[in-house]
């Protein structure tokens, strides 16, 4: 099979034809490292690239795979990206900062502890927004990513150098994580299939903390079958994160769900989310996707749902104060940047920070000492944590009468580079259908649905319940189906 | 929100970041945009509303004062940007 054959694969067919002996997880492996040196010049999906240490790990899988061993595991010897701000063992994690450039995790993240007993080949690291923080990853200390469906734009963030490398064909998968839309967004960027779980899905343990209370690490794939299967891999109670779940009740077999039945299905579509900012473009094709489920049996409902608009507001509080507490970690000691003069330990810290952190992390960290410094605190901080009540009843409310709730994943198609950086507050804007999400730790899924009139992919969001993971996967599997054989096109 | 250069060095000072002069101005100007724009939470009457930091019942989680991990200080201290005799380097600061 030709290296260019094989890159076009999705992870299943893959892992399947890996299985059957019909290529070997080190012509997979080769492939995909060819095809990165080839082109990721143009698109800087990749920080750093393990092609010594992925041949080798390939040829360890494939004589397993040959031995017997991996047969529950569906993507063994499927090679992926992991984002830059989960921790692997030994492989450089800088979370795209100047301040942990040359950090090497002495540990594995719980995700890729999962990972590697899977059989999963790690080629390399994927960019970023600097710690996450961003939605475009043009705030990585090491260069923007490009889109792949056109290099002009952005890929969207955090998450971009995943979502970059899985459309590029330069990941079978990859993982991202998601504080206030960082999977979603740029999976519909880039016109890939992004999912963020329910908060406690997935174990957090090893992931470089930016929103503790509204990170989950997720799987962003070519399409929504990959998508259950990777999901099925990472999720799971994890004593080592506090604030996984433990529920005997969840059997994480999401590929149970990959079925085509939307029949009486309950989509609601808030009205909010289809109003004033949003592309008229993108507004058409996020319905016609709506229409092709309705044509598939489901029973789609507008209705209100207003307290979303004042989620960015609560999040951007909320997220920036987890921050300021979560980055004081940094301080040039312990590991990471430490600027080469200084008079005295405070020096350290403020030099090591102030040159160490890029303009966005700042700025965030900065927001959260202010909305937590006393005098403040209840103003914001508070109030924000009383919105976030309100945000969450509105929610429950919404899921007492539907199954679902649809909309777009952002207002617009991927916007050009270097346009959104200079105003913080129109970029916090494009997080409208976002972060609700995460404020109320609900499962959030982002298919490819269409294109604008440029031929920029178009995303549509499905929003579920708590826990509701396979609802959202056998909806957007029901969706993926009928839209490629013609339904709605 | 106006704010004042005063509420700049706190705020970076809290933060344990120093600013150049341009710094601080940009600052100034992004946080007052962005806290004005917080503000708009103030829309919405929460009087009655607790603050809700975790959306599920979430417990503390206790475990047995067992040590699992066992003793790695060559593998963690070789991250730290400056180590001696198994310890970290830091400037002196205590006379």
């Amino acid at each position: 099979m030709a290296e260019k054959e094989i890159t076009a694969l999705s992870a299943l067919a893959l892992g399947r034809m890996i299985k059957r002996g019909e290529v070997s997880a080190v012509e997979a492996t080769r492939a995909l490292l060819d095809k990165i040196k080839a082109e990721d010049g143009a698109y800087n999906s990749y920080i750093c690239v393990m092609e010594e240490e992925a041949m080798k790990r390939a040829k360890e899988v494939q004589r397993g795979i040959e031995a017997g061993a991996y047969a529950d595991s569906p993507l063994a010897g499927v090679p992926m990206g992991i984002k830059d701000n989960i921790c692997t063992k030994g492989v450089p994690t800088t979370c795209a900062s100047k301040i942990l450039q040359s950090f090497r995790p002495p540990y594995n993240a719980s995700v890729v502890e999962k990972l590697e007993a899977a059989g999963a080949v790690m080629v390399g690291k994927t960019n970023m927004d600097e710690f996450a923080m961003g939605s475009t990853t043009e705030t990585s200390f090491f260069g923007p990513t490009k889109n792949p469906r056109n290099i002009s734009r952005v890929p969207g963030g955090s998450s971009g150098g995943s979502a970059a490398a899985v459309a590029a064909g330069e990941a079978f998968y990859a993982l991202g994580s998601d504080t206030g839309g960082s999977i979603r967004q740029p999976s519909s960027y880039c016109g890939v299939v992004g999912m963020k779980p329910t908060y406690g899905t997935v174990s957090r343990y090893g992931l470089i903390a930016y929103g503790s209370s509204l990170d989950q690490i997720g799987p962003i794939t070519k399409n929504v079958s990959d998508c259950a299967a990777v999901l099925e891999m990472i999720s799971g109670y994890d004593k080592k994160d506090s604030t996984s779940v433990k529920d005997a009740s969840l059997d994480y077999c999401y590929t149970k769900a990959l079925t085509e039945d939307v029949k009486g299905l309950r989509i609601g579509i808030p009205r909010s989310y289809f109003g004033e900012g949003l592309d008229p473009d993108v507004k058409e094709t996020v319905q016609k996707a709506a229409k092709v489920l309705e044509a598939e049996g489901a029973v789609l409902e507008e209705f209100d749902m207003e307290m979303v608009d004042y989620a960015i507001p609560a999040y951007y509080v909320i997220a920036s104060a987890e921050a300021s507490s979560n980055l004081s970690r940094f301080d040039g000691v312990k590991y990471g940047y430490r600027t080469p003069e200084f008079s005295g330990l405070q020096d350290v810290y403020r030099k090591s920070r102030s040159e160490g952190f890029g303009r966005e992390v700042k700025r965030r960290m900065m927001i959260g000492a202010f909305v937590l410094s006393s005098g403040y605190y209840d103003a914001y901080y508070n109030k924000a944590l009383r919105i976030k009540a309100c945000i969450k009843k509105s929610f429950d409310e919404a899921f007492a009468r539907y199954d679902v709730i649809l909309g777009p994943a952002a207002p617009t198609t991927a916007p050009e580079l270097g346009k959104s950086l200079d105003d913080p507050v129109k970029m916090y804007l494009g997080d409208i259908y976002t972060v609700s999400v995460n404020l109320a730790g609900l499962p959030g899924i982002c298919l490819p649905c269409g294109t604008d009139r440029a031929g920029l992919p178009v995303g549509l969001q499905l929003i579920g319940n708590a826990f509701s993971e396979k609802t959202l996967i056998r909806a957007a599997y029901t969706y993926e189906q009928a839209a490629a054989s013609g339904g709605g096109r | 929100m106006r704010i004042t250069d005063e509420t700049i060095e706190y705020v970076a000072a809290l933060a344990k970041l120093e600013l150049s002069g341009a710094e601080k101005e940009k600052a100034r100007e992004d946080l007052g945009n962005i806290l004005s724009y917080i503000d708009t939470m103030n829309e919405i009457e929460t009087d009655d509303v607790e603050p809700m930091s975790h959306v599920f019942p979430i417990k503390n989680v206790f475990r047995e004062d067992i040590v699992e991990n066992g003793p790695d200080r060559e593998n963690l201290l070789s991250n730290a940007p400056e180590q001696q005799d198994g310890c970290y380097v830091v400037p002196q600061t205590v006379e």
